[in-house]
């Protein structure tokens, strides 16, 4: 029920949203729970485990009951806090856990069936046949069980991650936050301050307080707008702080748009990142519950979210309204509601000796020992010294007292310590380096403490940064004091719910105790009370204390779970927002890139690179026939292809031909210049890291290449030689990978190409076999490295990659001309293994330079990264598996690469394993399906008949072993 | 986690990549047997408290032993390894 002159919204501006189909008017302003409660709509949700009808119970973050789902379709969201959700029109709500509707749940026999489903039932009930809890009794319970539903499809929203830094941030915009940053700001400190809520204030939003002389919120406006005019704060609304992690680092997330209809230019959220160098933990309390008998039903509310929805909101949560509590705080929401004009029947103190200066029924010494209402309260139960009475209301407003809200202080594994005079757990100072907590979250529960605390923090927080605050008048505010005594569970008759958000009772906790489920972390887990989306932040300090009792413990020996973020749920959506699609695989392009899509060549990715596959022709139906003529074209004739993703690194120094010998196994320092080498590099264990080729421009200047796969793995470790192991040498590296464009051309008609199109021709005699040097081409100054991954005559021509697309388009139009024409990865990678040539496919980091045939090429006369290991006796047995050719005998449909080798007659079992296949292709040249896989022995062996079979895919075919040259073994295309 | 470069100073982890224990710069000579050079690739200390560890920081192409301490997470300072070799 709206009230009217009471409140900060603006009741005249209406907003209308649907709930389960059903349009609701709220304010502008309104939360969906505010709203709801306006428009008397008690009964919002089911509860997990029993389907009991539930209400609203709290204004905020830690709501357990009020959960819904927003939106429809993909984007819909499951799980949404009523309290949370801003109204705006278009708004679509609805309940959860419920069929076929929230007045008529078909699962509330659950609820009949309770006295089965304590603590524990599943893990005692469902134990046999075991077989069946996989198949049957899981999927039932969760069927049963549950909150809302994803859609299950790709939400489209717009999420976003970002980076903030600062000197201090400030966590809770109430009294003491804003004081906090207020002092902190004034000393020039750079400052973030936080604040969950869509409006800053905090308690000062939800009470009928004065801060000077004003209405609380009128300071509030007042502190806010001089922060807001400060250039070195910034303001962040909406924004949850979630975790304290190391080295100042705290995640937080702000809700953006999600205040306003989908689809705008607005992301729905974004995950911050806030580094700070100080921070200040001004979070606030969290009220508590008392586990009275029948305590869940829709309209009994915690006081303090009554007296928000009321002072804020403008709405009473109730006609006539009973209060209950066991401290001072509660009198004030009688106090409230019956300034407003709402009927208070009864105010109820559990202590004896309460003073409650209240023009109302006050019953002092009193317990609510039972509730009625099926689906919304409709009487309580009150006994006293003066007997028991039964009391209509159709709200019930609860104080259990206030939890400090220390979460995020905790995050590193620290726990609280207990505080008698509050009754309930404090921050040690120190948990979180760079923590401080201020006001509530530190114990200091009224206005003028919180203020006058929040100022403390802010003067320290500058002095830490080396900032000097000055001591300004504090404010005058309520010094109310809070008294309280113990109240964690009135017995009677009815369950007492502890955790409402996982449906735990008081019960379940001592049944927990009695089965010797005595520490608190077993008593979660056994009850699951705490392990909801609230993480227990209404019911872990009273279930704790209910366990203490229990075990004939006191609360501090008792102790609290760990702490851990995030401190509210947090949408995948937005932790990873950038990191969907692309945003995870970032693409690489080539030069070439544009003009192999261009000939419809499917791309396929080699690392973040995108690679051509092949280039169909027009008859070609099917990527083998493509292949087959890339691979002819290439061997005949001329054909070209982008080797540009190869890793390029300029080595450069007086030291760089030492460096080189260091970390390849051959000798680089015997390489004269204008000429190329293979290298073979090891790591330091004897395996084999990669390979490449490297070229010497000077004394002390080297060009080497990677694999593509391995180009920042090479970087790196060549770094690490350079700087960790070897900084006796003069040498420095730098990657050239982006900057020169490089292209294969390869086949016995490259050098005709070549000659037509470089501005100087070539020879056998200028540029031999394993020769480089520098070229121009249409005046272009690049380099040509007469090199071969295909056994052919063959070069690779590079140019800076700005030129490199207009000279690969060139490239590929003059090898048409002659007979040739691009050829993509499916042909290079045929080219490679009919030669027998290595990949990352058998470098694959556990074979060893002996394993693929190069342990002549590990040199003694030098040390070098791995030599020392790689000699190790188990590196060089011949038992090893070693690389070797495969070749089919009689016919085959196909090799397939994974398969595993055995002996012909053996049975393809295990024990008789004799190695694998790693690469396979159709040969078009040798007209023979071809693979290369490593064998024990294999060297040995060449002329014997092994079986291939790939117990996967249900291939067998029986190969000769043979030498893994399949191709022109002596060479001679190479020099021809 | 914050890391410390000596040329960038505190950076996000994100922009470091991990290796190992800082032992790895103590490479033996090829001269001492294998079971020293075991020792040396494989055998680590886990220590509960001060550590050294390598870390390559991937924009400035530094690596970097990094002091840290694996109980309370501090990150003590880090010293480029390089300098460590001197």
């Amino acid at each position: 029920m709206r009230i009217e002159g009471r409140g900060l919204v603006d009741a005249s501006k209406t907003v209308s949203f649907s709930f389960d189909g059903r349009m609701v008017t709220g304010a502008e302003g309104d939360t969906v729970a505010s709203a709801l409660l306006a428009n008397d709509i008690r009964l919002v949700a089911r509860s997990f485990k029993y389907h009991r009808p539930r209400g609203i119970l709290t204004s905020g973050s830690e709501e357990p009951n009020a959960l819904v789902t927003t939106g429809s379709g993909a984007g819909a969201e499951p799980n949404v806090r009523a309290t949370m959700i801003e109204v705006h029109e278009g708004l679509v709500v609805r309940s959860q856990n419920r069929w076929p509707s929230l007045g008529f749940d078909v699962l509330s026999i659950n609820d009949l069936a309770a006295p089965f489903f304590g603590a524990g039932f599943y893990y005692k009930t469902f134990m046999w046949p075991r077989a069946f809890w996989e198949g049957l009794y899981e999927p039932l319970i969760r069927r049963a069980a549950g909150l809302g539903a994803l859609s299950g499809r790709n939400n489209e929203d717009r999420y976003e991650r970002a980076h903030a830094f600062c000197d201090l941030v400030v966590i809770g915009a109430g009294p003491a936050g804003l004081m906090a940053a207020l002092t902190a700001a004034r000393a020039g400190a750079d400052v973030i301050l936080a604040d969950e809520d869509s409006r800053m204030g905090g308690r000062m939003l939800a009470e009928a307080e004065e801060i000077d002389g004003k209405p609380g919120h009128v300071w509030v406006a007042d502190a806010v707008a001089e922060l807001a005019g400060m250039e070195n704060v910034r303001l962040m609304p909406r924004t949850t702080v979630t975790g304290a992690y190391d080295q100042g680092t705290y995640g937080a997330l702000e809700r953006v748009g999600l205040h306003k209809a989908a689809g705008g230019h607005l992301p729905r959220e974004c995950f911050w990142r806030i580094v700070a160098r100080r921070s200040i933990l001004a979070a606030g309390a969290l009220e508590r519950p008392i586990a009275f008998p029948n305590n869940d039903r829709p309209g009994i509310m915690n006081a303090g979210a009554v007296r928000a929805y009321l002072n804020r909101w403008g709405v009473a949560a109730g006609k006539s309204v009973a209060v209950y509590g066991n401290n001072d705080s509660a009198h004030q929401t009688a106090r409230d509601l019956m300034d407003a004009g709402v009927e208070v029947v009864a105010v109820i103190d559990s202590r004896k000796d309460a003073v409650v200066a209240l023009d109302a029924p006050v019953i002092t010494g009193g317990r609510v020992t039972g509730t009625k209402g099926r689906l919304g309260l409709e009487e309580i139960t009150v006994v006293s010294d003066n007997g028991e009475r039964q009391i209509k209301a159709d709200c019930l407003a609860v104080s259990g007292g206030w939890n400090p809200t220390v979460h995020l202080a905790c995050h590193m594994n620290g726990r609280p310590v207990w505080d008698e005079a509050i009754q309930s757990f404090l921050p040690k100072p120190g948990m979180i380096p760079g923590m401080e907590a201020a006001g509530a979250a530190n114990g200091a529960f009224s206005t003028a403490g919180c203020l006058a605390d929040g100022e403390r923090a802010g003067i320290e927080a500058a002095k830490d940064l080396g900032r000097k605050a000055a001591k300004a008048k504090t404010p005058r505010a309520s010094e109310a004091a809070y008294r309280i005594e113990p109240l964690w569970v009135v017995e009677g008759k009815g369950r007492q719910w502890l955790d409402f958000q996982n449906d735990v009772t008081v019960k379940d906790v001592r049944l927990a105790a009695k089965e010797n489920y005595a520490s608190v972390e077993h008593m979660k887990r056994y009850t699951t009370q705490g392990m909801a989306p609230d993480q227990g932040k209404n019911s872990n300090v009273a279930a704790l204390a209910v366990l203490a009792d229990a075990t004939g413990r006191g609360i501090p020996e008792t102790g609290t779970t760990t702490y851990r973020p995030p401190f509210v749920p947090v949408s995948i959506a937005a932790m990873g927002a950038g990191a969907q699609g692309k945003g995870f695989a970032p693409q690489r392009f080539t030069t070439s890139h544009n003009a192999s899509v261009e000939r419809g060549a499917p791309m396929i990715e080699a690392g973040m690179w995108y690679r051509p596959s092949y280039f169909p022709r027009p008859g070609e139906t099917t990527w083998r026939q493509a292949c087959d003529r890339e691979v002819t074209m290439a061997r005949e004739a001329v054909g070209i292809c982008d080797v540009s993703t190869l890793g390029k690194i300029d080595v450069q120094g007086p030291d760089a031909a030492a460096f080189l010998d260091f970390v390849y196994t051959n000798s680089m320092s015997t390489l004269p210049v204008g000429k190329v080498r293979y290298g073979l590099m090891l790591r330091e264990d004897g395996h084999v890291m990669d390979d490449g080729t490297c070229a010497r421009f000077g004394a002390g200047h080297f060009v080497i290449t990677t694999t593509t796969a391995a180009a920042a793995l090479v970087m790196r470790h060549l770094e690490f030689v350079a700087q960790g192991l070897r900084p006796d040498l003069d040498v420095q590296l730098v990657s050239v990978t982006e900057e020169w464009a490089q292209f294969g051309v390869v086949g016995p008609k490259s050098r005709a190409l070549l000659n037509d199109l470089l501005d100087a021709p070539i020879s056998d005699e200028t540029l031999p076999y394993m020769g480089h040097q520098s070229i121009s081409v249409l005046g272009v100054k690049g380099r040509l490295f007469r090199i071969s991954f295909s056994g052919e005559h063959a070069y690779e021509i590079a140019v800076p990659a700005r030129f490199g697309e207009a000279l690969y388009r060139d490239l590929v139009e003059r090898a048409e001309m002659l007979g040739g024409g691009a050829y993509g990865m499916e042909a290079l990678n045929v080219l490679r293994i009919e030669k027998g040539h290595i990949t990352h496919a058998e470098i694959h980091g556990r074979t060893t330079a002996f394993d693929i045939g190069f342990d002549r090429m590990i040199s003694r006369k030098k040390d070098c990264i791995g030599q020392k290991m790689a000699a190790r006796e188990g590196m060089i047995d011949e038992s090893r598996e070693q690389l070797v050719g495969l070749r089919p005998v009689g016919e085959v449909k196909q090799l397939t690469a994974g398969a595993h080798l055995f002996i012909e007659d053996a049975p393809a079992t295990r024990e008789n394993d004799q190695g694998y296949v790693t690469s396979v292709c159709y040969s078009p040249t040798v007209q023979s399906f071809l693979g290369l896989g490593f064998l024990k022995n294999g060297r040995a062996r060449y002329g014997e008949k092994v079986r291939l079979v790939d117990h996967l895919r249900g291939v067998e075919a029986i190969c000769e072993v043979v030498n893994p040259v399949f191709f022109d073994p002596e060479g001679g295309r190479l020099r021809g | 986690m914050r890391l410390i470069c000596p040329h960038c100073g505190e950076r996000d982890r994100r922009e470091f990549t991990y290796q190992g224990a800082a032992e790895i710069l103590a490479r033996p000579s090829p001269e001492v047997g294998n079971d020293d050079w075991a020792d040396y690739l494989h055998l680590r200390e886990n220590p509960a408290g001060e550590t050294k560890d390598m870390w390559y920081h991937d924009p400035c192409g530094a690596w970097i032993v990094m002091h840290r301490d694996t109980v309370s997470h501090a990150v003590h300072g880090g010293e480029l390894a390089s300098e460590v070799r001197k």
